[in-house]
C-alpha cells in the first residue's frame, strides 16, 4: 500500500468515523471492564469486611455473589462488543471499502 | 510401587496457577501408596488417545501449507474456535487446582476464576481485531509489521519461548505426578507419555489436530464438571444456599470460608496478582495464535465471546464442585489419610492431596467409573494444553526465528513447516527431559512466572507497537527484555525461589507476583527508550505509523493467513 493510498483512506471520512466510533467505544468497555475487576481486588485488598457481609440471613455473602457478577459482567460486556462490532462497525468498514472501490 | 516425593510435588502443578504462595504448605504425597493400576481410566484414557491419534491422522492428510501447520487454513468455525480457547485455559491445574483452593479457602478461589477471566474482553477490545488485520500466525508478526523484523522477531521469540518453557516444565512435572496418582504408572512413564503424544499432535497434525484435541477434551471436561456439579447441586435441592451452609458446617474455618481469607496476605499483593492474571492472559502466545485459525474477524469475535462464556460457566462449576467437597467429602474418613487414633485433618490430610478434591468428589457422586473417567480428562487435558503450548513454541522457532532472522526471508514455506515440525520433536524431548529433572523440584511458582512474564514482554510489546506510533525498535527491544528480566529477577529473588529452593532466610523481593511492577517498567522503558530514539530508522518506523494504522483498522492491503 503505497503513501498517496494509505493518506487517501485516512482522509475517507467514513474511515474518520470508524475509527473514531470504534476507538472510543473499545476503550469505554476496556475502562469499564478495569474498574469492575479492580473494584473487586480492590475490596479483597482494603475492605474484607464488606466483601464478608451476608445477604440477609442467608449464608451466601456479598463477595460471593460480586464474584459471580464480575465473570458475568465480563461475558456480557463481551456480548455487547461482539453485537456492535458484527453489525455497525463491519458495515461502517464494509461502506468504506465500497468507497475506496475495493 | 512408593516413590519419596517431595512435600510440595503434587501441590506442585495442579496448582501451579497458584503460584506457589497458597500452596506452599502443600499436601503430602505420602499416598501415592494408593496408586494401584487403576483399569478403567486407563481403558477410557487409551481410547481418549486412540481417537485423537485418529484425528491427528486426518488432520495430517490434510495439513501442507503454512498455513494449515499454524493456523489449520483459517477452517476452524467460531463454535470450535471457542471451545479451543476454552480448552486451553481449561487446564489440570484450573480444573483440580481451584476446586482445591476452594476447598481449603472458599471465596479465595475465586480470585483466580475471575483473574483469569476478565483478561479476555480486554483481548477481545483492544487487540483481538488489529491483531488479526495485522498478522499471520504469530504475534510477532504484528508487532514487527513496521519496526525492525529481526530485532522483534528475536525478542518475541524469547518471550513466547521462555512463556512456553516454564508453562510447560510445570505442566510435564504435574502430569507426572497427576499420573502417578491416578493410574499407578511410573513418572517417568508418565512423563514420556505425555512426551512423545505431543510431539505426535503437533508435529503430524499442526494446528488442526492440536485444536481438536483441545475441543474434544474441552467437551468431556465440560461434561465431567456438569455432571459432578449438578450431582452436587442435587443433593441439596438445587439450592446453592443450602449447600453452602453444609458446607459451613463441615469446614473448620466456618463461616470463614465466605469471605476472602489468608491468600491473599497484602493489598499490593491482591493487586500484583490481579495485574498478572488479566494482563498475561493477554499475551500468552499459544492463546494468540488462535485469533488466526478462523476464517474471518466476525467468527474470531464470536468465538471470544463463546468462549468467555464457557470459561466463565467452567469456574462457576469448580466453584460447586469445590463446595461439594467440603459438603459431602469432609467428614467422610474414607478420603482422607488417618492417623493411629482414626482422626484426620480436613485440610491437609486428603487421600492424594488437596488437589484431588475434583476426582474424590467423581468418586463420591458417580462411583468408580466416573472416578475412571474423570481421571482420564484429567490426564487429557493435561495432554492438550502441551501440545498448544508446544505448537506456539514451535512456531516462534520456524515462523519467527529461522524464516525471518536466520534465513531472512530466503526460504520456502516446506522448508519453514519442516522446520516447525522438527522444532516440535526436540521441544517434545526437551519437556520431557525437563519432567525428568524437575521431578522433585519446587515447580510452582512457573506458570506464576510465565504469566509475569506475559504480561510484562509479550503484552506491553504487542500493544505498544499497535497503539502508539511513538513505539520504536530499541524501545520494544530494549523495553521487552527489561520487562522480562524483571520479571523473572523478581520472582527469582521472592520466597517461592529465593526461600523455598535456595534456602535463604528471608526473601528480597517481598511479594510473590512481580506483575505490579514488571509490566509497568516495561511500558515506561518502551516509552523512554522510544523518545530517546532519534536515529533514522526511528524516524522511518514513525512514518509509518500511518500504513499500519489504516491497515490495523480496516484490514485492507492485509493478504491475510488464508483466503477470505
Amino acid at each position: 500500500m503505497s503513501d498517496i493510498e494509505t493518506a487517501r483512506i485516512a482522509q475517507n471520512p467514513r474511515f474518520k468515523e470508524l475509527v473514531h466510533e470504534r476507538t472510543r467505544f473499545g476503550w469505554t468497555l476496556t475502562i469499564l471492564m478495569l474498574l469492575v475487576y479492580f473494584g473487586f481486588i480492590g475490596l479483597i485488598a482494603f475492605d474484607k469486611s464488606l466483601l464478608a457481609l451476608k445477604i440477609g440471613s442467608a449464608t451466601t455473602s456479598l463477595g460471593l455473589i460480586l464474584g459471580v457478577a464480575v465473570i458475568v459482567f465480563a461475558f456480557i460486556l463481551t456480548g455487547i462488543y461482539v453485537q456492535r462490532a458484527n453489525g455497525r462497525f463491519d458495515e461502517l468498514t464494509a461502506a468504506l471499502k465500497r468507497d475506496l472501490g475495493r | 510401587m512408593i516413590r519419596s516425593a517431595h512435600p510440595i510435588a503434587l501441590g506442585t502443578t495442579l496448582a501451579v496457577i497458584l503460584a506457589g504462595a497458597a500452596y506452599a504448605a502443600g499436601p503430602d504425597i505420602g499416598a501415592v501408596t494408593k496408586a494401584q493400576t487403576n483399569w478403567p481410566a486407563i481403558g477410557m484414557f487409551a481410547f481418549f488417545v486412540l481417537f485423537t491419534l485418529g484425528i491427528t491422522y486426518k488432520a495430517a492428510k490434510g495439513t501442507k501449507s503454512a498455513s494449515d501447520f499454524y493456523a489449520a487454513g483459517g477452517g476452524i468455525s467460531a463454535g470450535t474456535n471457542s471451545l479451543a480457547i476454552a480448552g486451553d485455559y481449561m487446564s489440570a491445574a484450573s480444573f483440580l487446582g481451584i476446586s482445591g483452593l476452594v476447598y481449603t479457602s472458599g471465596f479465595d478461589g475465586l480470585i483466580y476464576s475471575t483473574g483469569f477471566l476478565v483478561g479476555w474482553p480486554i483481548v477481545l477490545f483492544l487487540i483481538a481485531e488489529r491483531l488479526r488485520n495485522l498478522g499471520k500466525f504469530t504475534f510477532a508478526d504484528v508487532a514487527s509489521f513496521r519496526l525492525d523484523q529481526t530485532s522483534i522477531r528475536i525478542i518475541s521469540a524469547v518471550g513466547t519461548l521462555v512463556v512456553v518453557a516454564f508453562y510447560l516444565i510445570a505442566q510435564m512435572v504435574g502430569a507426572g505426578k497427576l499420573i502417578q496418582l491416578l493410574f499407578g504408572l511410573e513418572y517417568l512413564y508418565a512423563v514420556v507419555i505425555v512426551g512423545v503424544l505431543m510431539i505426535v499432535y503437533v508435529a503430524f497434525g499442526g494446528m488442526k489436530a492440536t485444536t481438536w484435541v483441545q475441543v474434544i477434551k474441552a467437551c468431556l471436561l465440560l461434561g465431567g464438571a456438569t455432571f459432578m456439579a449438578g450431582a452436587v447441586l442435587y443433593r441439596y435441592g438445587f439450592n446453592p444456599e443450602a449447600l453452602f451452609s453444609a458446607a459451613v458446617a463441615t469446614h473448620p474455618k466456618g463461616d470463614a470460608i465466605m469471605a476472602p481469607g489468608g491468600l491473599v496476605s497484602n493489598p499490593i499483593e491482591a493487586i500484583s496478582l490481579g495485574v498478572g492474571l488479566m494482563f498475561g492472559t493477554a499475551g500468552l502466545p499459544h492463546i494468540l495464535m488462535r485469533f488466526f485459525t478462523v476464517s474471518d474477524a466476525q467468527a474470531a469475535r464470536k468465538s471470544v465471546f463463546y468462549a468467555t462464556g464457557l470459561i466463565g460457566y467452567f469456574y462457576i462449576l469448580t466453584f460447586i464442585i469445590g463446595f461439594g467437597g467440603i459438603a459431602l467429602l469432609m467428614s467422610d474418613p474414607a478420603y482422607f489419610k488417618l492417623d493411629p487414633a482414626g482422626a484426620f485433618d480436613k485440610l491437609k490430610g486428603m487421600v492424594g492431596g488437596t488437589n484431588m478434591v475434583a476426582v474424590n468428589l467423581a468418586n463420591a457422586v458417580g462411583g468408580p467409573y466416573f472416578l475412571g473417567f474423570i481421571s482420564a480428562v484429567a490426564f487429557a487435558t493435561i495432554l492438550a494444553v502441551v501440545a498448544g503450548l508446544t505448537l506456539a513454541g514451535a512456531s516462534a522457532v520456524s515462523h519467527d526465528l529461522y524464516a525471518s532472522v536466520i534465513a531472512r526471508g530466503r526460504t520456502n514455506e516446506a522448508s519453514e513447516v519442516r522446520l516447525s515440525k522438527i522444532s516440535a520433536v526436540v521441544i517434545g524431548i526437551v519437556a520431557i527431559y525437563l519432567g525428568y529433572v524437575f521431578e522433585n523440584q519446587n515447580v510452582a511458582f512457573m506458570v506464576g512466572l510465565a504469566f509475569s512474564v506475559a504480561a510484562s514482554c509479550n503484552f506491553p510489546i504487542l500493544t505498544m507497537s499497535i497503539l502508539w506510533r511513538g513505539t520504536t525498535t530499541w524501545g520494544a527491544l530494549i523495553g521487552g527484555f527489561v520487562g522480562l528480566f524483571a520479571a523473572v529477577g523478581m520472582v527469582i529473588l521472592s520466597k517461592a525461589v529465593w526461600v523455598t529452593t535456595f534456602g535463604n532466610p528471608v526473601a528480597i523481593f517481598p511479594y510473590d507476583n512481580p506483575a505490579l511492577f514488571s509490566m509497568p517498567l516495561a511500558f515506561f522503558t518502551i516509552y523512554v527508550v522510544s523518545k530517546l530514539d532519534n536515529t533514522a530508522r526511528a524516524k522511518r518506523e514513525r512514518a509509518l505509523f500511518d500504513q499500519q494504522f489504516v491497515r490495523s483498522e480496516t484490514g485492507i492491503g492485509a493478504s491475510g493467513a488464508h483466503a477470505h
